[in-house]
């Protein structure tokens, strides 16, 4: 699509944007949300167009059958007519006109804008950057591989607020913990991965929604071009806790940007550091709850009690039953014997939370520390009425990282 | 049964249905088998009606308040597959069985036996999308399936013993619909009364014709991918698991296959009993017969290539999404012709405004809405905003309730009085037809804007800039299921209580066909001896 067609498009919309409510000054709850990439921007721009063209034909439509059911109603038209078909080559020709008019809509008018903005779309290349996206059951992972740095990032909403006992904030199920950062004003690449079931990748103000399908690497991209805080959500059902995987963006300028990355990498640099450190049990204990309900609770609760059929409890000597698939896994690392839940051994307890365990629900962890991993653990050993007494520290977490 | 003498013995005698469960159990004549679908469809429609109750009473306000996530998923999950499965398309199936063998002039369906399997396969597999929720009380599994109507792997393949019921109930849905759809087609193709050439078939027939080839079409697709889904949950297989070698998108490829011409096979048998509704009131004969049946052909020859319209966020690359845009747009075409045949019926005619013609203007005002939606999600860039979205919720409301259950509530009301011999109350069912559709659109119209203001679809709780308009959905919601009370009342009144006037064997001033030259209601047996056709 050349410049000046473009420009043309524009200010079709431009007159389009005088009726539709789609361009209201202020961008209201029913609305859609500030576009801030090129493709956003397309988007609205197609929206527009289509509310206008889609609003003209509506009530042209409504029109003609509101007048006839008024004018050729018994009442006012006792003898009705009894034509069948078009007859005669004029009425032939004035009946495709309504043809050939949606033809044009649909090929000329909304067609080429569209494949404007699918190409624009599908065009990855020349990026300044790539953040590799990770979704997984429930939050999203973001690593920055030319910088070294990567971290997950959890709906941040407390609990108490969704079983609406306390008040709600602001951005409730729409805020977490560790937001994605991204520069203003550079084309970044996204790639995206699932480590278990399709995810989607949606921001509204970014105009991109991406599935994100085990098996594959999905990419796709933005350009952003004002600083701001940016929400979005899982787009594809994705199991129990799909309304809980919010996605946040907080875009700064390009000189921010290195800052932060400076800042993330300094700070990710005193966690590993922390690998190596003793830390008493009380640490871990207090650590590891924090670790626990942050990851953990969405699926094993907060009071370690799992749910039937689903999660196995935390808590041992409890009945638990799931898929035969399930409860053998558990059954081969430990876990479960007798239809009851059971301690199992330290090394398997730290190989179920850094890998997962293939074949359920469980993910890997070990986008956590080894700190947190060994706090969780440590707290999942020693709490819901589990006395094991056993202190586990970062660095049997780090052998055990080294030894796979 | 005593009241059954051998046929054999005295053939001529054999005029009056058996009585007793039996008559139904072994039901062979196509009143009793399309009563039955018709029956079966209306309680499907108050059971799915029930459950979108619960979805709107837990989306009236943030937090979760009412159903728990799991469950959440599962309500939605079994709402939309009794709606499409075991409501709307029994329900055009039921009409199909009684009405095509009286406007055809033939004695009955052409494969009796296999239309009393077609439907009794049905109740089964209805229930087996419920039963696992019973067997929940006991402490048995997780209760029913819960990965929304379109079954996406890996997430099925995790899901709880509730898949493996509903990937069955799907098996016995397939067969039921194959073997109906045969049998339609034998019936169109070799029972018409002598004389009666194939384009003076009535286009509710018509439209069943193309309704049936797409089902014997698609159906085996998902038929087929429900087998690999459940030896991939237990026998070890990974057609759709990547860990595996599989392939997730396979599965979206092959459910759409099936999914996108399942749309129109929802839609075209009330797309052809509306010409007759319109034509009746009208006073006027159907405008464009001939067209209509072409579209109905370019409609269901389009929709098969079209599936991955559904699939534009999947990843395909850029040629694909062009190519399954171009083709969808493509679609609007036949479609325009549908809908410029019904106003050129209506054009200049003689109208009334009888319950039938009230539903069947609803059905072009309704589904015109989501006719112009669908062309604004074919756009594939357009399509990243929209998808899975509420606006993509409403969309297919109005496309799906705006066309095929408006449009069966018009055919229901119009053929009632020549199915009981009796006339329902006109009031009641002008209060119905007014209720619907106001408060129709009180619910889904603020899902549009709720999906352009960027609320997704199938999540349980959301975030409070979407409070306002799913409150006023919500409240619209209560209002509409409540009002097919009404419509319940007076069909059960129609046929029980024996109050109404009594119809005429022509039903409807303007009402052509042959099923109006036979008595209201219709014996049991029908064109015993083949009608002439001039």
């Amino acid at each position: 699509m050349s410049g000046e067609k473009v420009q043309l498009w524009r200010r079709l919309a431009a007159a389009a944007a005088f009726v539709s409510p789609a361009r209201a000054p202020a961008r209201a709850f029913y609305n859609f949300q500030r576009p801030v990439t090129p493709i956003a921007h397309d988007v609205l721009f197609i929206h527009d167009l289509f509310l206008v063209i889609i609003a003209v034909l509506f009530t042209c439509g409504l029109g003609a059958l509101l007048y006839s059911t008024i004018a050729h109603s018994r009442r006012r038209n006792p003898h009705p007519a009894t034509f069948s078909q078009p007859v005669g080559r004029k009425q032939w020709l004035w009946v495709s006109v309504p043809f050939a008019t949606l033809l044009i809509i649909d090929y000329v008018v909304l067609g080429i804008p569209a494949l404007h903005s699918i190409l624009a779309l599908a065009d990855t290349s020349n990026a300044q950057m790539t953040v590799k996206v990770t979704a997984h059951q429930w939050h999203w992972q973001y690593q920055y591989p030319v910088y070294g740095i990567g971290f997950s990032s959890n709906l941040s909403t407390p609990q108490a607020q969704i079983a609406d006992r306390a008040p709600k904030d602001k951005h409730f199920l729409l805020e977490v913990d560790h937001p994605l950062v991204l520069p203003t004003h550079e084309k970044i690449r996204l790639i995206l991965a699932s480590t278990d079931v399709i995810h989607a990748f949606w921001v509204p103000s970014f105009g991109i929604k991406q599935d994100v399908v085990p098996g594959y690497l999905r990419e796709t991209w933005v350009d952003i071009d004002k600083p701001g805080t940016y929400r979005g959500q899982c787009a594809e059902l994705c199991g129990v806790g799909h309304a809980f995987m919010p996605i946040v963006v907080v875009a700064k300028s390009p000189a921010d940007f290195r800052q932060w990355v400076s800042q993330e990498q300094s700070r990710e640099a005193a966690v590993r550091a922390t690998a190596t450190e003793t830390l008493t049990q009380a640490q871990l204990m207090a650590r590891g709850q924090a670790v626990y309900l942050k990851n953990c609770a969405a699926c094993h609760q907060a009071n370690g009690m799992g749910l039937t059929g689903a999660f196995p409890p935390i808590a041992t000597g409890h009945p638990f039953n799931a898929s035969p698939q399930m409860l053998a896994a558990l059954k081969s690392l430990g876990f479960y014997a007798n239809g009851l839940i059971a301690e199992g051994p330290v090394a398997k307890h730290i190989r179920i939370v850094l890998h997962g365990i293939p074949g359920t629900p469980m993910p890997s962890w070990s986008s956590l520390s080894a700190v947190d991993v060994a706090a969780v653990i440590t707290f999942e050993r020693n709490a819901f009425g589990n006395h094991t007494g056993e202190v586990i520290e970062p660095a049997q977490v780090v052998a055990a990282e080294s030894a796979h | 049964m005593s009241a059954v003498k051998p046929a054999a013995a005295h053939p001529d005698e054999h005029h009056e249905p058996p009585r007793g469960i039996t008559r139904w159990l072994y039901a062979t004549n196509h009143k009793d088998i399309g009563t039955m679908y018709l029956v079966f469809g209306t309680l499907m429609l108050f059971v799915g009606g029930l459950l979108a109750e619960l979805i709107r009473s837990e989306l009236m306000t943030p937090a979760m308040r009412v159903l728990s996530p799991e469950a959440y998923n599962q309500v939605i999950t079994v709402h939309g597959l009794v709606m499409v499965f075991a409501a709307v398309m029994p329900l055009t199936a039921g009409l199909a069985n009684y009405l095509i063998p009286l406007m055809i002039g033939a004695p009955d369906m052409a494969l009796p036996r296999l239309n009393n399997w077609g439907f009794w396969l049905l109740p089964p597999a209805a229930i087996l999308l419920v039963l696992p929720w019973g067997l929940k009380l006991f402490g048995i599994g997780t209760g029913t399936i819960d990965t929304g109507w379109t079954m996406y792997a890996p997430l099925s393949t995790q899901s709880g013993p509730g898949a493996d019921f509903a990937f069955v109930a799907v098996l016995l849905l397939g067969l039921s619909s194959t073997m109906a759809s045969i049998n339609i087609l034998v019936t169109i193709l070799n029972q018409r009364a002598p004389g009666m050439t194939l384009m003076q078939v009535p286009l509710f027939a018509w439209s069943w014709v193309i309704t049936a080839l797409l089902l014997i079409a698609v159906f085996p697709a998902l038929m087929a991918g429900s087998i690999m889904q459940i030896t991939d949950r237990h026998f070890g297989t990974h057609f759709f698991s990547a860990a595996g070698g599989g392939d997730p998108v396979l599965w979206e490829h092959i459910f759409w296959f099936f999914g996108h011409p399942e749309v129109y096979i929802l839609l075209l048998p009330t797309a052809g009993v509306l010409p007759h509704v319109l034509s009746t009131f009208a006073r006027k004969p159907v405008y464009g017969y001939e067209a209509q049946v072409y579209s109905f052909w370019a409609i269901g020859l389009m929709s098969i290539v079209v599936w991955a319209h559904h699939m534009f966020t999947s990843g395909m690359p850029a040629a694909a999404n062009i190519y399954f845009m171009l083709s969808t747009m493509a679609i609007s075409i036949p479609v325009a012709v549908l809908f410029f045949c019904w106003f050129g019926t209506l054009w200049r005619g003689s109208m009334t405004f009888e319950t039938p013609m009230l539903f069947a203007l609803g059905y072009i005002v309704l589904f015109g809405i989501g006719g112009l939606t669908g062309l604004v999600l074919s756009d594939a860039a357009a399509d990243q905003q929209y998808h899975n979205t509420y606006f993509l919720v409403a969309h297919f409301h109005y496309a799906l309730f705006g066309g095929p259950v408006m449009g069966l509530f018009a055919a229901i009301y119009y053929y009632l009085p020549k199915m009981t011999g009796r006339m329902f109350s006109e009031r009641l069912g002008r209060w119905h037809f007014w209720l619907t559709i106001i408060a129709f659109n009180v619910v889904f119209m603020p899902q549009f804007l709720l999906g352009i203001a960027g609320m997704p679809r199938r999540i349980p709780d959301y975030a409070l800039q979407f409070a306002p308009l799913n409150m006023v959905s919500s409240l619209g919601a209560f209002v509409l299921g409540a009002t097919q009370l009404l419509f319940l009342y007076n069909v059960l009144q129609t046929v029980f209580g024996r109050s109404g006037a009594k119809a005429s064997d022509r039903v409807w001033e303007g009402a052509q066909g042959l099923e109006f030259t036979l008595p209201s209601p219709p014996p049991f047996h029908t064109f015993s001896t083949p009608p002439v056709i001039e």
